[in-house]
């Protein structure tokens, strides 16, 4: 038994240096396809299986997102003036409304191909954007771009553009709006309450 | 109450309580925001529903072939702004698709281009202008159209001429081109809908940003210089 653990240490240990080593692009490289691979083979996914596609995204993509910071971005100027516990309840909330939009654009995702654009990054750069292509027969190529910068836990993502459209960007206008009529609270509870709206509807279907 | 009168009432509620602090940037917003509600309406009583009816009685084969036509027809004109944005390789590369799969592609059914390496681009008259140097202007949402800005309406009607669906002959034909056309284009946009109305507290101003943000993209080809997030 004492060995056993000893074993699951060492393997998360070699998992974390792994994580810390894998270049961004490589990295997104890895989870998209994983990602691709996983709705491709199952039909429930492929269904729009709302549940188990947010287990997907909790799975594969969220370890390598750095929500506080995407959140603290989002929120902009009034990030400092939030208390530690508001913080915390803001950074929760944006994160369950993010996995839930992100369930909802992957249900167009299917076998599309992904052209992957080398990375020209050097050694000491701690911030690179990753961009990837989606391919599709008579469009032009959608491009997203993953902002990712450097943390002792490996490249974590910031930041996502599709189609040249940033979320952080998207929602900094949107908390703007809100901080201002009803404070950080009011914030928190928008978006409670949209999140809390999303997983009644998600349950009714 | 018709949903007419509805959809008017509706407007004018949105439009009376949309009093807050004005962004530089959108000036008329309390008109827009009831052209918003309107158009609103107009989507969910008429487009919506055809979009979805033309999805359950329509083949996808038959749905990808109406929408490579149409996206097939584009490239002339938008190889037109490639050139009047000093692109002239882009131009023609987008002439060379339109060649290539007008002909081998079955008059567009098929894109061989792409598959030959000449990509699609999305280019129009507003971009054109933006390339040239002029400013969005005020953000404006359009009756039916939809987000815009006062340069890309103002480059509207050159749009307008530069397109061979609207341009065609006689009206009838023209009327039944146009009404495939805006049904596809409603079909690819169902998701899209889904996701707006799931990820924005409050959809008038995400669907705002989320403009404001491609066309600067699209203007920049996709490559718009940086942006620091404010300092803080």
């Amino acid at each position: 038994m004492k060995r056993m653990l000893a074993c699951a240490a060492l393997a998360l240990a070699a998992g974390a240096a792994q994580a810390q080593t894998t270049p961004p692009d490589e990295l997104v490289k890895q989870v998209m396809l994983d990602i691709q691979r996983i709705i491709v083979e199952d039909k429930d996914l492929q269904g729009g299986d709302r549940a188990k596609t947010i287990q997907v995204i909790e799975d594969k993509a969220l370890p390598h997102f750095n929500h506080v910071g995407m959140t603290a971005l989002a929120v902009g100027v009034h990030w400092r003036k939030a208390t530690a516990e508001q913080k915390k309840r803001l950074a929760e909330e944006f994160r369950a409304l993010l996995v839930r939009t992100y369930a909802s654009s992957l249900s167009a995702f299917g076998d599309q191909k992904l052209e992957f654009r080398p990375l020209r990054m050097k050694a000491e750069d701690t911030d690179v954007t990753v961009q990837v292509r989606v391919l599709q027969p008579g469009s032009q190529p959608v491009s997203v771009e993953y902002d990712m910068e450097k943390t002792p836990r490996g490249w974590k993502v910031y930041d996502v553009r599709v189609a040249g459209i940033s979320l952080v960007v998207n929602y900094r206008t949107e908390f703007a709006n809100i901080v201002r009529d009803k404070g950080i609270d009011g914030l928190i509870g928008a978006l409670a309450a949209k999140n809390k709206s999303l997983a009644a509807a998600g349950t009714g279907k | 109450m018709s949903p007419r009168a509805l959809v008017l009432g509706l407007a004018l509620a949105v439009a009376g309580c949309a009093t807050t602090q004005a962004d530089p940037r959108d000036p008329l917003e309390s008109v827009n925001r009831a052209v918003f509600a309107f158009n609103d309406g107009a989507d969910e009583i008429v487009f919506q529903p055809a979009a979805r009816l033309y999805r359950t009685v329509t083949p996808r084969v038959l749905r990808d072939a109406v929408r490579n036509v149409f996206n097939n027809i584009d490239d002339l004109f938008i190889g037109a702004n490639n050139l009047l944005q000093g692109k002239p390789v882009a131009a023609v590369g987008d002439w060379t698709r339109f060649a290539v799969n007008t002909t081998l592609g079955l008059l567009g059914i098929i894109d061989w281009a792409s598959d030959m390496g000449l990509e699609k681009h999305n280019e129009d008259f507003g971009q054109t202008l933006g390339r040239w140097g002029v400013g969005n202007g005020m953000y404006l949402v359009l009756p039916l159209l939809g987000p815009s800005t006062l340069r890309d309406t103002a480059a509207l009607p050159v749009d307008w001429a530069g397109d061979p669906v609207l341009q065609h002959t006689p009206v009838d034909e023209r009327n039944a081109l146009t009404a495939t056309r805006v049904v596809s284009r409603r079909a690819d946009l169902l998701e899209a809908t889904r996701t707006l109305e799931e990820a924005a507290l409050d959809r008038y101003v995400f669907l705002r940003e989320a403009t404001l943000q491609r066309r600067r993209s699209l203007i920049y080809d996709g490559r718009p210089p940086r942006e620091r997030p404010p300092a803080d």
